[in-house]
């Protein structure tokens, strides 16, 4: 498997992705910097990571849409190549218009940063297989615009067609419909605001984060 | 010389959108006393030159500008002015 991790000036979970992705799933990872146009040859997966991508100036995400790596990130999610965004990440996906919604300020204008535990609402998504039969997973947030919106009929959509993919069980941040992650219509596209790469192995507390990256590696094996 | 008209762009949460800015600052307003405030919303303004000299063109520019990058049309509605 071959992985990228997109890196925008304000990027601060990419390297944790990086290390994550290597560690769930033995994936050679190459970081590619947000002025680039292109993305590496044959690959599996791109992971837009946490952070604060250009300061959160204006929205957060709004500028790293329009970043020049973007257009390939587009074309490879078409092309059937994984797409991650993960927190910040998933901030762009949004702004971006490669998943419906957006993300707002916290119900309590704080910046949450604790555990949370997820569940996993549809586990036949190419990012959520390998949970299987276990229906919930502990990771962690920290935020202060994870607070998910969408209007009313999207949301029904969502959640109609099984692309509400983790919901919290205590929602920490306002989030509408308790929603953690969505994955796009084709399914090639996932943001979540809670870190899969801040939850990869026991010593982190939880290595259920493993698993969404398992998950993207079991689909090419049986794929293959 | 070149000629340049001013933009105000105003930005702001859609009706329909829950402003906890908004509430945060209008919860505070009453806590100082100005028990009349209602329906306090956050919003954001941005200023800046176009060039030319024909308003409804420079208008139509900064409405696509708004679309495109400075109004998120998911959560955000915007008011253009041109002086």
């Amino acid at each position: 498997m071959r992985a990228a991790v997109v890196v925008f000036p304000g990027s601060n979970c990419d390297r944790d992705c990086q290390v994550a992705i290597t560690q769930a799933t033995g994936a050679s990872v190459d970081m590619v910097w947000h002025q680039e146009t292109v993305l590496p040859d044959r690959l599996d997966l791109v992971v837009l990571p946490g952070g604060f991508a250009h300061g959160d100036y204006l929205r957060c995400g709004a500028m790293a849409a329009l970043s020049p790596i973007m257009g390939a990130v587009r074309d490879a999610a078409a092309r059937g190549v994984a797409v991650a965004g993960i927190c910040n990440g998933f901030q762009v996906l949004c702004e971006a218009g490669m998943l419906p919604g957006a993300l707002l300020r916290n119900r309590d204008l704080k910046y949450v940063c604790k555990r949370v535990e997820l569940d996993v609402v549809n586990a036949q998504t190419r990012f959520t297989a390998a949970f299987k039969e276990t229906r919930t997973a502990w990771m962690t947030v920290g935020n202060g615009e994870g607070n998910y919106f969408a209007d009313e009929a999207t949301l029904d959509r969502l959640e109609g067609e099984g692309q509400v993919v983790f919901r919290y069980r205590d929602n920490p941040n306002g989030s509408a419909r308790d929603i953690a992650g969505i994955i796009d219509a084709s399914g090639n596209v996932l943001g979540m605001m809670p870190h899969p790469d801040r939850a990869f192995e026991p010593a982190l507390g939880s290595a259920d984060g493993a698993k969404v990256f398992q998950s993207v590696l079991t689909g090419l094996l049986e794929a293959a | 010389m070149s000629v340049s008209m001013k933009a105000k762009v105003r930005v702001f949460l859609k009706a329909g959108v829950l402003d906890v800015q908004g509430k945060a600052v209008e919860q505070a307003l009453h806590g100082l006393g100005f028990a009349g405030v209602s329906e306090v919303r956050v919003g954001r303004l941005i200023d800046f030159d176009v060039a030319g000299t024909d308003p409804a063109k420079a208008k139509a520019e900064v409405e696509a500008m708004c679309h495109r990058l400075l109004a998120n049309p998911v959560i955000e509605s915007f008011e253009v002015e041109i002086v």
